[in-house]
C-alpha cells in the first residue's frame, strides 16, 4: 500500500505528461531499476525475446543435425566454432546440450518468465485498477533476480565441457556425474546455481502477484468481476509458489550430490572404471521431486496463454466469453489437479505399477476442465461478429494447437498406451503442440492485443496476418508429423538415426528433412514480427485510447499510462467485464467503469449478479 | 560467401522495411468507413482458415493411409495387440473430436465474420449445454481408463511362474545379458565387483553364479514368457523393445523388470518385413550421454526347440574366463570354503 499512497501524493498533472517533457526521473530509475509494472514488464519481455531467439536458433541447429545430417556446416564456425567436429557436423554432445538449453530456456526462460512476467505484471494493476503491484520494490527485485539468473545461464553456454547437456529434465545420474557426460561438470553447476536465482525470482513475482489481486482491486472489482486473465495469473501464481519451491530442494540436493559427497539420487554406481561409495540413495526421487514441479509448471506456461486468449477471443468477438464461471472454475480444477498427475511422466521408471494405476486416473480427469475450456471458446465464436486481428489469429490458433496437443495426452496419459510411446517423438510431438506452440500463441496474442497500451502505437497488422500465417501452418508443420515417428517408435533425444534398427534407417529421412525446413522457415519468419514489433515502436501509428473497443480498466487509461497508471481518481466498476454487444445498448461494448445506472435502456436482471 | 549472406540479410531487411512502409500508408489511404477496428483484411484471413483446414485435413488423411507401413510397426509379443485395439480406439475417438472441433471453429470463423450491419449475440451462458460437454467427455475418459487399466494390470503384474529369468544391464553405451543356466536362478551381483572382465559384477561366493553365461546375443523363446531382470550400472538407461510394444527403465540402484510373451520369430519377422537383415533390437530410450544414439543390443526370437538347443550349448561365464575364477578363488578361499560346508 506504501507505493500507492506515494504515486497518489505526486501532482497529477506530472504523472500525465509525456515522459520526454520532464526529467524528474533520471534514465535509470525510469528504465533501468524502475518499480513501475509496465517497465518491467516491458523488461521481462525483451529479455524473454532475446532468449526466445537463442531458443530458436539451437533448434534450428538441432533440427540441421536431424533433417541433414551429411551437411557440412564449416561455414557457420565463426559463430559455433569449436562445437563443430572436423568434419564439419555438429559433435553429439553438442547436440544434446542444444537440446538440453533449448528446453531450459523456451519452457523456463520464454514461456515462465517472459510469458507471466510479462503479462502477469503489465495486466495485473492495469485491469484490477490499482497503481502499481502490491511492493514495486520486490517485483524489481523479481526481474533483476531473473536478469542475473540468465546472466548466469549465458555464461554456461560458452564454459569448458558445454553446458548442461542432460535433457531439460536434469535426471540424476547423469547430471550428478561430470564422468557421465562433460556438460555434467561446469556447465550442468552454472545451470542449478541459475536455476535457483531464477526461482527466487519466480518465488518474488508470484507473492506480487497474488497479493496484489487479492488486496488491490479497485472499487466495485469483485472476484467475480476480474477479467479471465487476472484469474488465469492468480492461480498461475499460487502454483508457482507451491511448486518451485520443491523443485529449488531437488535442485540443491542434486548440488550436495554433486559436490559434497551425499548420496540423495545416487547409489551403485560404476562409472569411468570406479565404483563410487554412494549408497542407498533414489534417482526415482529425484523424477518425483522435479516432476511435483514440472508438470504444474506446464500449466504455469499454459495458463496465462488461455487467459490471454479468452480476453482477446471475447473483444474480437464482440460477444461475452461463453461461460465465465465455468472458466474460472476450470482454471481452478485445472490449477489443483495439476499438483496430483506429476507421476505420469514416470510410468515406466521403475516405480511400483500401482502409482501408475491412480496416476493415470488422476492425468485423464484433467482432460474435463481442459475440454470445457475448449468448447467455450467455440462457443464464444458462435454468433459473434468476429475481427481476425493479428491477435485474434493467434488466440484461435492457440485454441486450435490446445485441442490437437489436448487430445494426444489422452494417449501419453493412459499408462498402458504411453508404454510404447514413452520418450518416443510422439511425446515431442505432444508437449510441442499444447505447451510450446499454444503458449508461444498466447504470448504472440497478447503482445499484438497491448502493444497500443504498452507503447502507444500500433503494430502493423499486414504484417501481423503474414506472421500468423507463416507461423501458424510452419507450426502444424514442423510439430505434426512428428506424431508418425513416434509411433513408429523413434527415441527422442537421438543424435542420429544411423546407427537405429536394422533396416529402418531410410523410413523418415525425408519426412525429417521436411520438418527440418519447415522448423527453421517458421523460425526465419519470427524476424518479421521482431521486425514490426521494435520499428512499429518507433514509428507505427499513434494508438487511439482504447484501439480495440475494450470493456476492462487498462483501455481507460491515457494513450501512454504514467506510473501510477491513472492521471486521476482510479475507475471504480459497475459490472463484469465482457458487456459486449448487449442488447438495447447504442454501442457494441461497455466498459466496467461505466455505472448501471447509466444504461438503463440495456440492463438485465442477471447484471446484478455479474 | 560471407558478402553474400550479408547482402541477401541487408536485401531482405529493406525488402521488410518497404513493405512496412507501403501498408502503413495504404491502410491510412485505405480510411475506414465503419467505426469499428476491422481493416478490410477480415475476409481474406476468414477465408484462409477454412482453406487451412481442407487442405490439412485431407493431407493427414492421405499421409496416414499412404504411410500406414511405415510407421505402423509390425507387433511381436502378445500383449501388444492388445496395447494397439487401445490405441487405435483412443486414435479414432480423438481424431473425431480433433476434426469436428476444428471444422466447428473455422467455419464459425468464417461464418460470423465481421459485417457492420450485424451485431453480435449476447449469449453469455448455457448450463444445459455447458454440463452435456462436462458429461459427455468424463464419461468417454471413464471408458478409457477403465480399459486402459485392466491392460496395464496384465501387463504391468506379477510375471508367469514359468517365465524364463534374463538379466540385462545396461552401462554406457551397451546392454549385456546374463542366463541363469542349468539351475534356473541367477546368482547374486555386486556393482563393487565390476571391472573389464566382469562387467556386471557377478558374486561368485553364491554357488548360484558358477553355472550363469552371459552370451551375445539375448536369445529368447517365441510363445514362453521372458521376464527381463532389469539393472544399470552407471546412468539412467531404458529396455525398449518398440515391436514388443515393452519397455522400462534401467535404473543404478534399484532393479526393475518387465515381462512380456514374443509371438513371432526373428526369421518369420524377416520374411513379414521382407528385410533379410531383419533384427529385433533393445534400443536405449533414456538420454544417457554420448552414444546415447547408438546404444543397442540385439534380440534373437527362436522356436522353443531351437531355443532349448542354444542354451545347451552356451558355456558358463566361468568356462570363458578360468583365469578370472582362479583368482576369484585364491582371493576369497575363506569364504568358499566356508560356503562348501
Amino acid at each position: 500500500m506504501g507505493v500507492t499512497k506515494t504515486i497518489k501524493n505526486k501532482p497529477k498533472t506530472k504523472v500525465e505528461e509525456h515522459h520526454h517533457d520532464h526529467h524528474e526521473e533520471s534514465f535509470i530509475t525510469k528504465y533501468i531499476f524502475s518499480e513501475d509494472h509496465k517497465v518491467i514488464a516491458k523488461q521481462f519481455l525483451i529479455t524473454g525475446i532475446f532468449w526466445a531467439i537463442i531458443g530458436g536458433a539451437m533448434s534450428s541447429l538441432f533440427r540441421i543435425q536431424l533433417g541433414f545430417p551429411d551437411m557440412d556446416l564449416t561455414a557457420l564456425s565463426p559463430i559455433i566454432g569449436n562445437w563443430l567436429t572436423p568434419q564439419g557436423k555438429i559433435d553429439p554432445e553438442v547436440y544434446l546440450a542444444l537440446i538440453t538449453m533449448h528446453g531450459t530456456i523456451m519452457v523456463f526462460f520464454v514461456l515462465t518468465a517472459g510469458l507471466s512476467g510479462t503479462f502477469s505484471n503489465y495486466l495485473i494493476p492495469l485491469q484490477i485498477g490499482a497503481r502499481d503491484m502490491a511492493s514495486g520494490f520486490l517485483n524489481m527485485l523479481s526481474y533483476w533476480f531473473f536478469f542475473l539468473s540468465s546472466i548466469v545461464m549465458f555464461i554456461s553456454i560458452f564454459v569448458e565441457g558445454g553446458p548442461a547437456s542432460g535433457g531439460w529434465t536434469i535426471y540424476p545420474p547423469l547430471s550428478a556425474l561430470p564422468q557421465a557426460v562433460s556438460g555434467s561438470g561446469m556447465g550442468m553447476t552454472l545451470w542449478l546455481f541459475s536455476m535457483s536465482l531464477f526461482i527466487v525470482s519466480a518465488l518474488l513475482g508470484a507473492l506480487n502477484y497474488i497479493t496484489t489481486v487479492i488486496n488491490l482491486r479497485t472499487e466495485g472489482m469483485t472476484f467475480f468481476r476480474m477479467p479471465l486473465t487476472i484469474w488465469a495469473f492468480l492461480v498461475t501464481a499460487i502454483l508457482g509458489v507451491l511448486s518451485f519451491p520443491v523443485l529449488l530442494s531437488a535442485a540443491l540436493l542434486l548440488i550436495m550430490d554433486r559436490s559434497f559427497g551425499t548420496s540423495f539420487y545416487l547409489s551403485d554406481i560404476y562409472i569411468a572404471g570406479e565404483a563410487l561409495s554412494n549408497q542407498g540413495g533414489s534417482a526415482i526421487l529425484f523424477q518425483h521431486l522435479f516432476w511435483f514441479l514440472g508438470h504444474p509448471e506446464v500449466y504455469i506456461v499454459i495458463l496465462p496463454s488461455l487467459g490471454i486468449t479468452s480476453e482477446i477471443i471475447a473483444t474480437c468477438s464482440r460477444k461475452p466469453i461463453f461461460g465465465y464461471r465455468a472458466m474460472v472454475y476450470s482454471i481452478f480444477g485445472i490449477g489443483v489437479l495439476s499438483f496430483v498427475v506429476w507421476a505420469h511422466h514416470m510410468f515406466i521408471s521403475g516405480m511400483n505399477p500401482f502409482l501408475g494405476s491412480v496416476f493415470t486416473i488422476l492425468t485423464l480427469i484433467i482432460a474435463v476442465p481442459s475440454a470445457i475450456k475448449a468448447f467455450n471458446y467455440i462457443a464464444t465464436l458462435w454468433r459473434g461478429n468476429i475481427i481476425f486481428t493479428p491477435a485474434m489469429l493467434f488466440s484461435i490458433g492457440l485454441v486450435s494447437f490446445f485441442i490437437s496437443g489436448g487430445l494426444t495426452g489422452l494417449f501419453l496419459g493412459n499408462s498402458v498406451v504411453d508404454i510404447n510411446l514413452h520418450d518416443t517423438y510422439f511425446v515431442v510431438a505432444h508437449f510441442h503442440i499444447v505447451m510450446g506452440s499454444a503458449s508461444f500463441f498466447g504470448l504472440f496474442a497478447g503482445v499484438y492485443h497491448w502493444f497500443p497500451k504498452m507503447f502507444g502505437r500500433m503494430m502493423n497488422s499486414t504484417m501481423g496476418y503474414i506472421h500468423f500465417w507463416i507461423t501458424f501452418i510452419g507450426a502444424y508443420l514442423v510439430f505434426f508429423p512428428l506424431h508418425y515417428i513416434g509411433i513408429a517408435g523413434f527415441p527422442r533425444r537421438y543424435y542420429s538415426f544411423t546407427n537405429f534398427e536394422t533396416g529402418r534407417i531410410e523410413s523418415f529421412i525425408d519426412l525429417n528433412t521436411f520438418v527440418s525446413f519447415a522448423a527453421i522457415l517458421t523460425f526465419a519468419a519470427q524476424f518479421i514480427f521482431l521486425f514490426n514489433f521494435f520499428y512499429s515502436m518507433y514509428r507505427g501509428r499513434k494508438a487511439s485510447a482504447n484501439p480495440w473497443k475494450s470493456n476492462t480498466l487498462e483501455w481507460t487509461t491515457p494513450r501512454e499510462p504514467g506510473h501510477g497508471n491513472w492521471p486521476g481518481k482510479i475507475p471504480s466498476v459497475s459490472r463484469w467485464p465482457y458487456d459486449y454487444s448487449k442488447p438495447g445498448a447504442k454501442d457494441d461494448y461497455i466498459p466496467q467503469h461505466i455505472p448501471l445506472s447509466s444504461t438503463k435502456e440495456s440492463n438485465m436482471p442477471e447484471d446484478e449478479h455479474r | 560467401m560471407n558478402l553474400v549472406v550479408g547482402l541477401i540479410l541487408i536485401l531482405s531487411l529493406s525488402a521488410v522495411f518497404l513493405f512496412f512502409r507501403s501498408s502503413e500508408i495504404l491502410s491510412v489511404a485505405k480510411k475506414r468507413i465503419s467505426d469499428s477496428f476491422e481493416d478490410g483484411n477480415n475476409n481474406i484471413n476468414a477465408l484462409s482458415g477454412v482453406i487451412f483446414l481442407v487442405l490439412s485435413t485431407i493431407g493427414i488423411i492421405w499421409y496416414s493411409y499412404d504411410q500406414f507401413d511405415n510407421y505402423f510397426l509390425p507387433m511381436a509379443s502378445e500383449h501388444a495387440p492388445e496395447i494397439e485395439v487401445l490405441f487405435w480406439v483412443t486414435t479414432a475417438i480423438t481424431f473425431t473430436v480433433f476434426i469436428i472441433t476444428q471444422i466447428v471453429m473455422f467455419y464459425f470463423g468464417y461464418k460470423y465474420r465481421f459485417n457492420k450491419s450485424r451485431k453480435a449475440h449476447f449469449y453469455p451462458d448455457n448450463h444445459k449445454l455447458e454440463i452435456i460437454w462436462t458429461v459427455i467427455p468424463a464419461i468417454v475418459l471413464v471408458g478409457l481408463i477403465g480399459w486402459g487399466l485392466v491392460k496395464w494390470n496384465e501387463i504391468m503384474g506379477p510375471p508367469p511362474e514359468d517365465a524364463e529369468v534374463i538379466e540385462v544391464v545396461g552401462y554406457q553405451f551397451a546392454w549385456a545379458s546374463r542366463y541363469p543356466g542349468p539351475d534356473n536362478e541367477l546368482g547374486n551381483s555386486n556393482y563393487k565387483l565390476i571391472d573389464v572382465e566382469n562387467i556386471v559384477g557377478i558374486d561368485f561366493s553364491d554357488s548360484s553364479s558358477l553355472d550363469d553365461f552371459m552370451p551375445r546375443e539375448i536369445y529368447i523363446p517365441k510363445g514362453k514368457p521372458v521376464l527381463f531382470k532389469i539393472r544399470a550400472r552407471d546412468v539412467i538407461h531404458s529396455v525398449y523393445l518398440p515391436y514388443m510394444r515393452s519397455q522400462m527403465n534401467a535404473v543404478p540402484g534399484m532393479p526393475t523388470q518387465m515381462w512380456f510373451v514374443p509371438s513371432k520369430t526373428t526369421e518369420e519377422m524377416r520374411a513379414e518385413t521382407g528385410n533379410e537383415n531383419f533384427n529385433y533390437e533393445i534400443v536405449c530410450n533414456k538420454i544417457c550421454g554420448r552414444a546415447h544414439f547408438s546404444m543397442k543390443h540385439t534380440v534373437v526370437v527362436v522356436e522353443e526347440w531351437e531355443y532349448i538347443k542354444w542354451k545347451n550349448s552356451q558355456k558358463t561365464w566361468i568356462e570363458k574366463n578360468p583365469d578370472y575364477y582362479a583368482n576369484f578363488i585364491k582371493n576369497n578361499s575363506t569364504d568358499v570354503a566356508v560356503l562348501n560346508d
